[in-house]
């Protein structure tokens, strides 16, 4: 039998979607910005930010640090250290600027890519890497920093954000909640359940989406057909689009929507416009889905250079202390090639530990049969 | 307390949970004003307000998935999954996130979540509304599964089911929510704990929520035939409470697994070959299992046939004492 050629059936690319979607080369008109790739300062009337030098300087140490710590997980899953690594570059800014908005009290839920929010969180970079060296799955006390685990499964933890939240209005909290995602998760059933959730109970979560125009391989357009942040108003909430790689635009955006989220005004979804500069993964092969003029464009936004220019232009900052900041940077990268190395594994028998909160008799079972196996071994001939 | 039907003894189970800690929720499609579509709710959202009583949207994976952050906040929730057959698009935020949370934050967080599903056949309903889905739940480590199969068990399991700090599958055999009987005034049992409801001498019959009742029956129509049967009903399909199932066993010398879902892969198999493991010099005849065909849940005019009915369970009681 034959099979009749479908090829006319195959649709052609889909028209209508626009140039600034589909490339992410021009900043679309109503994207937020403070900061303009040169490092010149604007003015958004509707998000206006006052910022002390000293400030400035924090965040562009926060920026320095989190690439730094992200660039040498990189190197230590390339010598062994780590089985994998999801790296962060890029996007530094939108975490930063994100999660340096958020109080003490506020709760972030991350993905698999936030260490630069865990960072601001105060949670030790270290304990991010034992899921990636594979001695836990995730490991640290979530409510420590307020910083939930990290979420391998895209998009479930947009619910977990929201339910959060909901209890925070039982509660009469004043508090707030921050989900991060990708672009990619937006086409997923719970972010969408997310948003109706939060939308219909009114509850003080703020959805961060990181567009980093990438999905491993996908590009945004294959997820969606409008602009993202845009997706809000279907729901009922405000949507705002934000330079991801200007940390002043994404601190004073985040900062308003965390602020009306906890004042009781609901929801806000903010598309942190941003890029992915390295691959998905230390696993993923970036070169065989996008070409390198695309990456070129987005260098010349680069999110720390940008700050650092700003710094300079003003006379904010001087030499001493950028190679202050350097040497940190040095000390960090040395803390955490130490660290990882003199990690250890974890006891076989932690399988069996925290399968249930209270007693459970299988499990019992099977650790106890597990040790005399083990200790069978021991000492024997 | 006088006799209460099965959704009734919930119903008052759920009531003294909200009575007695104000972080217990109950959360659900029409939980509220309609009292849930078999009524287990009824009353509740009058009595304990909206703000606990939670009419949700429909969407079933949001139903756990904001439990879960509720959980992480603080709250205990129960949620009402309408019926069995839809579960399934929570399945994720229920293996992937409930069952795990807790290990993965290295014991720093507790799931006390509470998922009540009104499952099993035996209604005469449409697709979806009939299926017995516990294998997947007691599958998944993380995961309590417990099904009641009588108004007492009801109302205590429940209650202990949410007093629990892990997450709890909470299976309720639509078929017996009318069943009436008198509710003790203290649990009898741990959650976790079988139970033998009949004793007997020559053979074992293993039977979990619906499927206790018509063994019940079988057992009460083999004593015509002089055969004594011993029913045990699990109650709990994970932990299950093998000690009390082998002893049995070992009394009897012979056992028939019976449940609703499909034998394939079933909790039959597991129990059948545990129980090997355990009895093997005390039985007298292999562990036979009685359930459901490898089959869809078939249209109700013939779920008669699909059903392990006395007459299914006799011939393996039969087969059994054959050997
Ligand atoms: C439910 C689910 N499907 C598929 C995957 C495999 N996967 C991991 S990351 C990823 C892409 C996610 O893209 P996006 O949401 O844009 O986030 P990004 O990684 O770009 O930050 C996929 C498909 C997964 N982890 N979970």
């Amino acid at each position: 039998m034959t099979v009749k050629s479908t090829s006319r059936a195959r649709k052609k690319a889909a028209p209508g979607v626009p140039d600034s979607l589909r490339t992410g080369q021009d900043a679309p008109a109503e994207l937020v910005q403070l900061l303009t790739p040169e490092g010149e300062r604007v003015e958004n009337p509707e998000f206006p930010l006052t910022v002390t030098p000293e400030e400035l300087r924090a965040l562009y140490r926060d920026l320095v640090l989190v690439r730094r710590f992200d660039g040498e997980a990189t190197a230590l899953q390339r010598q062994g250290e780590l089985g994998l690594w999801a790296s962060l570059l890029g996007q530094e800014a939108a975490q930063v600027g994100s999660g340096r908005a958020m109080r003490e009290n506020d709760y972030a839920f991350p993905t698999y890519r936030e260490h630069g929010v865990a960072w601001c969180r105060g949670v030790d970079p270290l304990n991010l890497l034992g899921m990636f060296r594979g001695v836990n799955h995730g490991g640290w006390d979530p409510n420590e920093k307020n910083f939930h685990l990290y979420t391998i499964v895209i998009g479930s933890q947009t619910l977990h954000a929201t339910g959060y939240a909901m209890g925070i209005t039982k509660d009469g909290a004043e508090d707030a909640v921050i989900a991060y995602f990708g672009d990619g998760a937006s086409s997923q059933g719970d972010v969408n359940e997310a948003f109706t959730f939060a939308s219909v109970y009114n509850a003080p979560v703020v959805f961060f989406c990181q567009n980093n125009q990438w999905a491993i391989s996908e590009p945004t357009t294959t997820q969606t057909r409008i602009p993202l942040y845009r997706r809000a108003a279907g729901f009922g909430f405000p949507g705002v689009r934000v330079d991801g790689n200007d940390v002043l635009a994404c601190l004073a955006v985040t900062r308003w929507a965390l602020d009306r989220a906890r004042s009781g005004s609901g929801p806000v979804l903010i598309e942190a416009f941003t890029y992915r500069m390295g691959a998905h993964t230390t696993s993923d092969d970036p070169t065989r889905y996008r070409s390198s003029e695309e990456t070129e464009a987005w260098k010349a936004k680069d999110p720390i250079s940008r700050l650092r220019a700003h710094l300079e232009r003003e006379g904010l900052a001087d030499e001493e202390f950028f190679a202050a900041v350097d040497a940190e940077s040095e000390a960090l990268g040395l803390r955490v090639r130490e660290g990882v190395r003199s990690m250890p594994d974890p006891d076989p028998t932690l399988i069996f530990d925290h399968v249930y909160a209270e007693p459970h008799a299988l499990v019992a079972e099977e650790r106890a049969e597990y040790v005399a196996y083990a200790q069978s071994f021991e000492g024997g001939e | 307390m006088s006799k209460l039907s099965m959704s009734k003894a919930i119903n008052e189970g759920l009531r003294s949970c909200l009575e007695a800690d104000p972080k217990t929720l109950v959360m659900g499609e029409d939980v509220g004003k309609l009292g849930g579509v078999f009524r287990v709710t009824d009353g509740l959202q009058k009595d304990f307000g909206e703000d606990r009583v939670i009419d949700t949207p429909l969407a079933e994976s949001g139903i756990v998935g904001t439990a879960i952050g509720l959980a992480l906040r603080g709250y205990r929730p129960v949620v009402e999954i309408q019926f069995d057959g839809f579960v399934y698009p929570a399945f994720d935020q229920i293996v992937t996130q409930l069952a795990k949370m807790h290990a993965r934050a290295l014991g720093h967080v507790k799931m006390p979540v509470t998922i009540r599903i009104p499952y099993a056949g035996g209604i005469g309903a449409v697709e979806h509304h009939s299926e017995s889905h516990e294998a997947y739940f007691a599958h998944t480590a993380g995961l309590r599964v417990v099904t009641p199969s009588n108004p007492d068990d009801a109302y205590w399991m429940l209650r202990q089911s949410v007093e629990s700090d892990d997450p709890v599958i909470f299976l309720e055999p639509k078929a017996r929510y009318w069943d009436k009987a008198e509710i003790s005034a203290a649990p009898a049992l741990d959650l976790h704990a079988a139970k033998v409801v009949r004793p007997g001498t020559d053979l074992t019959l293993l039977a979990y929520g619906p499927t206790v009742k018509t063994c019940l029956e079988a057992a009460a129509a083999a004593e015509q035939d002089g055969h004594r049967l011993e029913v045990v009903d699990l109650r709990s399909l994970s932990p299950i409470d093998f000690p009390t199932l082998a002893a049995s066993i070992k009394r009897t010398g012979r056992a028939v697994v019976v449940h609703e879902a499909p034998v394939f892969m079933g909790m039959g198999a597991e129990l059948a070959a545990r129980l090997t493991e355990q009895c093997f010099y005390h039985l007298e005849a292999p562990v036979l299992r009685v359930g459901g065909y490898y089959a869809p849940y078939p249209p109700s005019r013939v779920e008669e046939q699909f059903l392990p009915d006395l007459d299914r369970v006799l011939d393996a009681v039969d087969r059994a004492l054959a050997f």
